[in-house]
C-alpha cells in the first residue's frame, strides 16, 4: 500500500453482549465511523479511493462474544494513546470498547500472520436424550486429551475433506456439571435435541489458528451431534507463541510508550 | 408495566440471518421509559430493516414524537421469514428494537406506506403483533393502527387493515393524534369508535370506517356518517421546513443497510411537473431549507454520525437555489476531516449538473445516474419530462470526459401515446451515450434500467390504462433485441409485479380482500422478486369476482367516479384533466417556481407559497426553464468547468 507512513498501533477491544450479533465486517465498519467521531488522525491510502490504514485479527463469528478482539491501525502522529482509547470507546456501540492500546514495533507481524492460538470460555448445555450423562465429561476430557488423532470430516469448497482436530487442541478443562440455569429458551436451530432438564457446563479451551483456525464448536461436537451444544463463545485471549515464549498481541511486536510527549 | 421480550428473543438470534437486525444499538436510538399516561406509538416500515431503517419520515416523527412530554416511540420492521418463523413457532409477536417490547402494547402503530407491494407485509405485522387485521374486530384495548406516506394518497385497497390514514407532512400531524389518543385513553378507552370519530375530525386525518360505503355500478361511493366527518380530506403540509430540522441525530445503523449515509433533506416538494410522478405532484409546493440550516445539518450530522458520505436528498437536488455554492463550500469545509463523499440524486439531465457531480466526487465516485424517461421528444413533452436530446448528449460528455466509464440512463415504458418509434427511441439514446463515451474511453458502457409505467393517483395519468403484461414484455424485448451486442446493458422490472403493483395503486375498498388472501397464501416480501409470484394475486381477484383489467389496464373516462376522490393533495381535479389534456397534445407544461401560476391548486387552496431562495431558473436551462418548447434543440449548455482541487485529507 503507498500512502503516508504513519504511525502504527495495536488496540485491543471488547464485544460483549447484543452488539456480538452483528458482523465481523459491521465491528470494521463502526470502528471507521468511531475514528471519525473521534477525530483520531488516520492516515490514509492514496489514489482513488483513499481508505484508512486498518487491519483487523482472525474474525469473530457472529454471535461469539469477545474480551480480546485486535486490530492494527495507522495515525499521522504519536497520540496520547489514553485519550486516543478513551475517546475511541466513547464512539463505540454500547458492548464495544478499546481495552489497550500500545504503539506497534517497525515491521511486525500482522495479527493473521502472527497469532497462533486463542482461549476460550464456552457455556455449554447438555441435551437430556440419554445418550450421554454429564457424569461422563471429565472421562471425555481425558480420552481428548489422550487421544492421538481425532479426524473430523467438513466440507470446504463444497468438497468434503478430514482434519485431524487434535492437534490444534492445546488445552482442555470442564467445570461443572451444575444442574440448574437451563437456557431460557433453547436455540431455534437445535430445538429437537434439547430439554429444559438441560445441564450446564464451562468448557475452557485454547484452540491453535494455525494451520486453521478451529472453532470450539467444533471440539464440542467430538462428544456426540447435538449432545453438547454452545450457548454463550467468549473468546478470552490471543497468542502469539514466539521463540517458546507465549505473548499476548499486545507484549509481542510492541514498544514502550516512553518518550512520547516530549516532542 | 411493559415487559421486554429480549430473553425470549436472544435465543432465536444465533439461528437466523443477519440476526444484527434484531437488537437495535444505532447511534442515534432513543431508549423510551414506559411511564404512564404516555402515548406510545411503535412506528413500523413494513419491509427489511435494510430497506426500512434509513427512511427519513420514520426517524422524523420518531424524534418528534420522543421530544414530546406526553408520547414515546419506538420502531419495528419486517422481520425477514426465518425470523418470523422463529416467533411464530415460540408463540412471540413482533416487537420493538428500543425496549424489545410486544408491538400490542403500543396504543398507536403506525406504518410507512412507501410502495403499493408492501401492503401484505403490513397485514402481516398486525397478524404478527397479535392484533386483528381487520380494523373492524378491534377492540377498545388494542392498538390503533396508523399508515401515512405516499401511498396512503390512495388510502382504499388498505382501508379494511388501517383505523386511520395521515395524510401528506407528518410533523404537526402526529401531535395532534397524539393529543386526541391521549385524551381517549385519560377518559378511559372506552370504546372505539368514540377515538375514531374524533380522530376523524383532525384535519388530514381519514378514517375510514367513518363512511358509509355504496356501489353505483361498479364505482366506490363514500358518504361521511356524521355531519363533522370532512366529505374531503385535505392533506397536511408544513409551510416551512426550516421549523423542522429533522432528524436531528439520524440512526446509524450497525449492520449495513441501504442508502447507508448522512441524508440531509435540503427541499421537499416539486414543481418540474413530470406528469408519471405521484411525488412530485402530491408533495407540493417546492419548500426549500434555508443554506445555512443545510449546511449546520450536514456539518453536525457529519461529527456525530462518523458517516463520510453524505447525500443533499430532495426530488430534484440540482434545482435547490445556489446548488454549486453549497456544493462547493460543503467540499471545502470537508477538507482536512477525512475523505467525506457528497452525492446528490435525482440529478437533472444537463451538463451543468455533471459539472457539480464532477466536481463533488473528486474523492470517491459513485455511480452517474440520468432520468431521462422516454426514448424521444415528442414522448418526454407528453411526460412532460422536458429534456432534450442535447441535454443528454452534453450530460454524458461532460461525464465521460470527467472519467466515468458507466452511465445508467432510468428509461419508463408503457407510456401514454407511447409508440414502438419511441421505444427503440431508448435503445437509440442508449447507444448514442455509448458512442459518446468511446470517444473518451474504449471502455465507455451505460446501463438502460427499464421499469413498466404504473399509473398513479392524483397525477394527471390516473385515468390512463396501464399497459398489460404481454405488452411490456414485448416492449422491453423491442429495447433488448435493438441493443444486443452494443456495451449498452438493458435491465427491467419484472412486467408481473408491474401488474399487481397496478391492482393496488388505483384499487378500491374491494382489493382489500385480495390484499388478504394474498397474504393468507404467503405472499409476503412482494417487493422482492424471489419472493413475488403474480398467480396468488390473479386468484385472489377471481375468488373476490374482481376482473384485474378493469383495474389495471382500462382506461377511464372523465366522469367516472375514482376510489381517492375523498383525498386531496391539494390538485383540481379540472388542473390534472387540464394537464392530461394536454399530455394527450403533447404540450409541456413549464415550471411554476420560475414561470407564471397556472394555478394547479395547492398553493391557493391551503395559502402556501413556494419557498426558493431564488427567483431565476438555475443554470444549465434544462427541463423546462427557458428552452425552446416547440423545437426542443439548440440549447446553448454551459459546461461547468470542472475546478483542480487538492484530494481532501
Amino acid at each position: 500500500m503507498k500512502g503516508e507512513r504513519g504511525v502504527p498501533v495495536r488496540l485491543r477491544f471488547t464485544k460483549r453482549g447484543r452488539v456480538r450479533f452483528i458482523s465481523h465486517r459491521d465491528v470494521a465498519r463502526a470502528f471507521e465511523r468511531a475514528f471519525r467521531i473521534a477525530r483520531a488522525p488516520l492516515a490514509f491510502t492514496e489514489g482513488f479511493n483513499p481508505h484508512p490504514r486498518i487491519s483487523f485479527g482472525l474474525a469473530l463469528p457472529t454471535g461469539t462474544e469477545s474480551d480480546a478482539e485486535y486490530l492494527d491501525v495507522e495515525l499521522t502522529e504519536e497520540t496520547d494513546l489514553d485519550r486516543f482509547a478513551a475517546d475511541v470507546t466513547e464512539a463505540l456501540p454500547e458492548g464495544m470498547g478499546v481495552t489497550g492500546v500500545e504503539f506497534l514495533a517497525a515491521r511486525a507481524a500482522s495479527l493473521q500472520q502472527g497469532v497462533t492460538s486463542i482461549s476460550y470460555h464456552v457455556e455449554a448445555f447438555f441435551s437430556d436424550d440419554g445418550a450421554w450423562s454429564p457424569s461422563d465429561v471429565e472421562a471425555w476430557v481425558q480420552d481428548v486429551l489422550a487421544a492421538d488423532a481425532l479426524v473430523v470430516s467438513l466440507r470446504r469448497k463444497g468438497r468434503e475433506v478430514t482434519d485431524d482436530l487434535r492437534p490444534a487442541i492445546s488445552a482442555l478443562e470442564v467445570e461443572g456439571p451444575e444442574a440448574g440455569s437451563p437456557p431460557a429458551n433453547p436455540p431455534s436451530h437445535d430445538a429437537t435435541a434439547i430439554d429444559t432438564r438441560a445441564t450446564c457446563v464451562n468448557v475452557k479451551l485454547e484452540l491453535s489458528t494455525q494451520p486453521r483456525n478451529v472453532r470450539p464448536e467444533e471440539v464440542l461436537a467430538l462428544v456426540g451431534p447435538g449432545c453438547l451444544s454452545a450457548r454463550k463463545v467468549l473468546r478470552i485471549e490471543q497468542w502469539i507463541e514466539r521463540d517458546g515464549s507465549r505473548l499476548t498481541p499486545l507484549e509481542a511486536d510492541t514498544r514502550p510508550r516512553a518518550g512520547i510527549g516530549a516532542r | 408495566m411493559t415487559t421486554s421480550l429480549w430473553p425470549e428473543i436472544e435465543p432465536l438470534l444465533p439461528g437466523v440471518e443477519k440476526p444484527g437486525r434484531y437488537i437495535g444499538m444505532e447511534r442515534g436510538m432513543q431508549r423510551p421509559r414506559h411511564e404512564p399516561g404516555l402515548v406510545r406509538w411503535l412506528l413500523v416500515y413494513p419491509d427489511s430493516y435494510e430497506v426500512g431503517l434509513p427512511n427519513q419520515g420514520l426517524q422524523i416523527l420518531y424524534e418528534i414524537l420522543n421530544e414530546r412530554d406526553d408520547a414515546l416511540a419506538e420502531r419495528a420492521y419486517a422481520p425477514w421469514g426465518d425470523m418470523e418463523a422463529a416467533l411464530r413457532g415460540r408463540g412471540l409477536p413482533l416487537f420493538s428494537l428500543e425496549n424489545h417490547v410486544a408491538a400490542s402494547e403500543f396504543d398507536v402503530i403506525a406504518f410507512n406506506l412507501a410502495a403499493e407491494l408492501t401492503y401484505t407485509n403490513v397485514v402481516n405485522c398486525i397478524d404478527l403483533a397479535g392484533v386483528p387485521v381487520r380494523a373492524a374486530d378491534r377492540t377498545a384495548d388494542q392498538p390503533l393502527v396508523f399508515a401515512g406516506g405516499h401511498c396512503a394518497f390512495n388510502p382504499e385497497p388498505m382501508a379494511d387493515f388501517v383505523d386511520a390514514f395521515a395524510m401528506g407532512d407528518g410533523e404537526e400531524l402526529a401531535g395532534e393524534i397524539t393529543d386526541v389518543v391521549r385524551r381517549w385513553t385519560a377518559a378511559g378507552r372506552r370504546h372505539r369508535e368514540e377515538v375514531l370519530h374524533e380522530l376523524a375530525t383532525v384535519p388530514g386525518v381519514y378514517v375510514p370506517s367513518m363512511y358509509d360505503v355504496s356501489y353505483d355500478g361498479p364505482f366506490q361511493r363514500l358518504t361521511p356518517r356524521y355531519a363533522d366527518v370532512p366529505a374531503v380530506v385535505d392533506k397536511r403540509t408544513v409551510a416551512d421546513l426550516a421549523a423542522w430540522p429533522y432528524p436531528k441525530q439520524q440512526l446509524v445503523p450497525l449492520v449495513e443497510v441501504v442508502h447507508d449515509r448522512l441524508n440531509v433533506e435540503i427541499f421537499r416538494g416539486c414543481t418540474r411537473g413530470c406528469r408519471f410522478c405521484q411525488a412530485g405532484m402530491i408533495t407540493r409546493p417546492v419548500r426549500e431549507r434555508p443554506y445555512e440550516q443545510v449546511r449546520s445539518m450536514v456539518q453536525g450530522g457529519l461529527a456525530r454520525s462518523g458517516y463520510d458520505d453524505v447525500s443533499l436528498t430532495s426530488l430534484s437536488s440540482a434545482d435547490f437555489s445556489g446548488i454549486d455554492g453549497l456544493v462547493a463550500d460543503l467540499v471545502n469545509e470537508q477538507a482536512g476531516c477525512g475523505n467525506v463523499a457528497l452525492s446528490l440524486p435525482s440529478l437533472r439531465v444537463d451538463a451543468f449538473t455533471v459539472g457539480i457531480a464532477a466536481d463533488i466526487q473528486k474523492v470517491r465516485r459513485t455511480g452517474l445516474t440520468f432520468a431521462p424517461e422516454a426514448g424521444t421528444w415528442r414522448m418526454r413533452q407528453v411526460i412532460n419530462k422536458l429534456i432534450t436530446e442535447e441535454d443528454l448528449y452534453a450530460a454524458a460528455d461532460a461525464a465521460y470526459s470527467a472519467g466515468w466509464r458507466r452511465v445508467k440512463l432510468y428509461f419508463l415504458t408503457g407510456l401514454p401515446t407511447e409508440m414502438d418509434v419511441d421505444t427503440l427511441g431508448i435503445a437509440e439514446l442508449a447507444r448514442n451515450v455509448v458512442e459518446i463515451g468511446q470517444k473518451h474511453t474504449r471502455k465507455a458502457a451505460c446501463t438502460a434500467s427499464v421499469g413498466g409505467f404504473v399509473p398513479k393517483p392524483h397525477t394527471p395519468f390516473q385515468w390512463f390504462g396501464q399497459n398489460g403484461i404481454d405488452e411490456l414484455h414485448r416492449k422491453i424485448f423491442l429495447i433488448k433485441d435493438a441493443l444486443k451486442g452494443t456495451r449498452a446493458e438493458v435491465r427491467w422490472h419484472d412486467p408481473p409485479a408491474t401488474y399487481a403493483e397496478g391492482i393496488a395503486s388505483r384499487g378500491d375498498r374491494r382489493v382489500g380482500a385480495v390484499i388478504e388472501r394474498v397474504w393468507r397464501q404467503g405472499g409476503v416480501f412482494q417487493e422482492w422478486s424471489e419472493h413475488f409470484a403474480l398467480g396468488p394475486w390473479l386468484d385472489a381477484m377471481a375468488a373476490e369476482g374482481l376482473d384485474p383489467e378493469w383495474y389495471v389496464t382500462r382506461h377511464r373516462e372523465h366522469d367516472e367516479p375514482l376510489p381517492w376522490d375523498h383525498i386531496s393533495a391539494g390538485l383540481h381535479r379540472d388542473f390534472l384533466w387540464m394537464d392530461w389534456q394536454a399530455a394527450l397534445a403533447e404540450h409541456g407544461l413549464p415550471d411554476c417556481r420560475w414561470t407564471p401560476c397556472y394555478d394547479c391548486g395547492v398553493c391557493t387552496d391551503y395559502a402556501l407559497e413556494h419557498v426558493v431562495a431564488s427567483a431565476v431558473p438555475p443554470a444549465g436551462g434544462s427541463q423546462g426553464t427557458g428552452q425552446d418548447l416547440a423545437r426542443g434543440g439548440d440549447v446553448p449548455v454551459a459546461i461547468l468547468p470542472t475546478r483542480k482541487r487538492a484530494v481532501a485529507r
